[in-house]
């Protein structure tokens, strides 16, 4: 089972009922970090999804990207980023930020020929899941990847499917699980139609 | 690859005052922010990490048919005089130069296109061309840009586009970017008002010299604030848009002057011309600022054998780096001044002063 968020294995399945429909979310290791799922005070995906703990960067300064350990109060402190992934740790908190700073919150232009965008690169996290993971701090001990030129990369997945995938992003932020349901489903079968080929 | 004497030696296209509205545009720039995924960004990773990304990419960019026989260096083989002969060209910016290890600039035999490498992002593209022509500089970018996408593994999302180390940047990741001599509106005192109208907007104005409001020379830069939401063919038709408003803002400026200020304009652009012509020590400030009435008067043919791309070539030439560059040595700042006042001199020996008589607006 692979995680909605990213391509890595899900290690954590929610499910929860909301008005009588059931939603089902599969998650890995850091995505569930990220979104603060596995925290014992926020269980829930409408909170984890929707972004009704803390808006803004006012996330809790302890929140870290799984992938660079980059924390919120870094991020409220300087303003920047610490690696690309940090968007899917910070997205909902950077939300109300984006929208005094840009014309809208959606991307419109230019895209990669193929992307591959939100699903980061393997990273050590598989391996790191059942450890308690103590996010690596500003000194980050990551084992970035050497660059996969792009020939050397797996066939990238075609464009449709991050679409796919932000749709979902979105309509799981926005509630609507019934929506949420049918994209997955979409993408499910968009994946095996690729593992297939 | 060539030597930076090489790529120096000969100026761009783009530094000789020539392109669509000239006599107010002075450049047209666009760089887009790239980052690779996997890594983290400039800002936030340790040297190796910059190392190893540096000698992944830099081949690949140096690989580009655009970047054949170009320049490209690693900055810890950079002086820092050369490093900012490359900054007052607009190659690099300020804070990339400021930058050593893990960082390197490739540029074009044009001097056109540059991409620096590790800058706050992983790459800064740039293409800049002469005039208002900001389709044109984003046509350079955007095909190299397509180029090492093909080959390099981008950092992109669905929903925020291309990431960067700063969320103001996130989107098209795209900075266009508009230099214009404004002399007009400075001398009638208009300018504010049309910086002012044009913040509200969402574009940015600043000087391009100068601290603060201060804009040195007369030069000021415009350029889009937002990256995300809108396309890149928006953003660049807005900002012409704006331009194009000022271009006749300034003309409209320069005709007042002509017809209903022009003994206080003859003076302004005798005044430049005498000093230029005649003094031994000048300070930048003052260079920038009376090379600015020579430009007006040889706009309005107030001094009429003038290239204008003979006074753009010296604005650069008179920059802090270039003159060291020219004396093979470091200068202080009081060296400097003479030696700025000295090349300004030779350059403007063949120029004929303004006419005694002033013709009369009618004739030109």
């Amino acid at each position: 089972m692979k995680c909605d968020v990213c391509e890595a294995e899900a290690t954590v399945f929610l499910t929860q009922i909301i008005n009588g429909q059931m939603t089902t979310v599969n998650l890995c290791e850091g995505c569930s970090k990220a979104k603060g799922v596995t925290e014992e005070t926020g269980f829930g995906l409408a909170e984890a999804f929707v972004g009704a703990a803390p808006r803004a960067v006012e996330t809790s300064p302890d929140l870290a990207c799984a992938s660079c350990g980059f924390t919120a109060a870094q991020l409220k402190k300087i303003g920047r980023m610490g690696c690309p992934e940090c968007y899917d740790t910070f997205r909902d908190g950077i939300e109300g930020l984006l929208r005094g700073m840009h014309k809208g919150t959606r991307h419109v232009g230019k895209r990669p020929s193929a992307i591959i965008s939100t699903a980061p690169p393997p990273k050590p996290r598989r391996s790191s899941v059942p450890a308690p993971a103590p996010a690596p701090v500003t000194t980050s001990t990551i084992t970035t990847p050497a660059i996969a030129l792009k020939e050397d990369t797996p066939a990238p997945l075609p464009p449709d499917i991050n679409k796919l995938r932000a749709e979902l992003d979105l309509a799981v932020k926005e509630e609507r699980y019934e929506d949420a349901a049918t994209i997955k489903a979409e993408i499910d079968r968009q994946t095996k139609d690729t593992a297939a080929k | 690859m060539m030597r930076f004497s090489t790529l120096i030696k000969n100026p761009a296209d783009w530094m000789k005052g020539s392109g669509p509205h000239s006599e107010i545009v002075m450049t047209s720039r666009v760089r887009l922010a790239r980052n690779l995924r996997g890594f983290p960004f400039p800002g936030f990773s340790q040297e190796h990490q910059r190392i190893e990304l540096l000698k992944a990419a830099r081949p690949v960019v140096e690989e580009l048919p655009e970047m054949r026989d170009g320049y490209s260096v690693d900055y810890t083989e950079l002086s820092k005089v050369r490093k900012q002969v490359l900054v007052e060209r607009h190659l690099v910016s300020r804070e990339h130069a400021a930058r050593t290890t893990g960082c390197a600039v490739v540029i074009d035999r044009r001097q056109s296109i540059s991409v620096m490498i590790n800058e706050e992002d992983h790459f800064r593209l740039q293409g800049i061309r002469p005039g208002l022509n900001l389709r044109g500089a984003y046509e350079l970018v955007d095909r190299i840009d397509t180029e090492m996408d093909a080959a390099l593994p981008y950092a992109f999302d669905g929903k925020l586009g291309y990431l960067t180390a700063c969320p103001t940047n996130l989107g098209t990741g795209m900075r266009a970017s508009v230099m214009l001599h404004l002399p007009g509106l400075v001398l009638l005192d208009q300018i504010n008002p049309v910086i002012k109208a044009v913040g509200k907007i969402g574009l940015a104005v600043r000087g391009l010299y100068g601290e603060g409001t201060e804009a040195l020379g007369n030069l000021f830069q415009i350029s889009n604030q937002h990256t995300l939401g809108e396309g890149e063919p928006e953003i660049i038709t807005q900002i012409e848009k704006v331009i194009e408003g000022v271009i006749r803002s300034e003309q409209t400026a320069r005709a007042k002057l002509l017809e209903d200020h022009h003994t206080m304009l003859s003076d302004q652009v005798g005044r430049a011309y005498a000093i230029l012509r005649f003094a031994h020590v000048l300070t930048s400030k003052e260079a920038l600022n009376l090379l600015s009435m020579l430009r007006l008067g040889a706009d309005l043919d107030i001094i009429t054998n003038c290239d204008r791309s003979l006074l753009d070539l010296l604005l650069l030439e008179i920059q802090p780096a270039h003159l060291q560059l020219g004396a093979e040595r470091e200068l202080s700042p009081e060296e400097r001044d003479v030696a700025r006042a000295e090349i300004t001199r030779s350059r403007l020996l063949g120029i004929q002063g303004p006419l005694d008589a002033p013709a009369s607006p009618s004739a030109n």
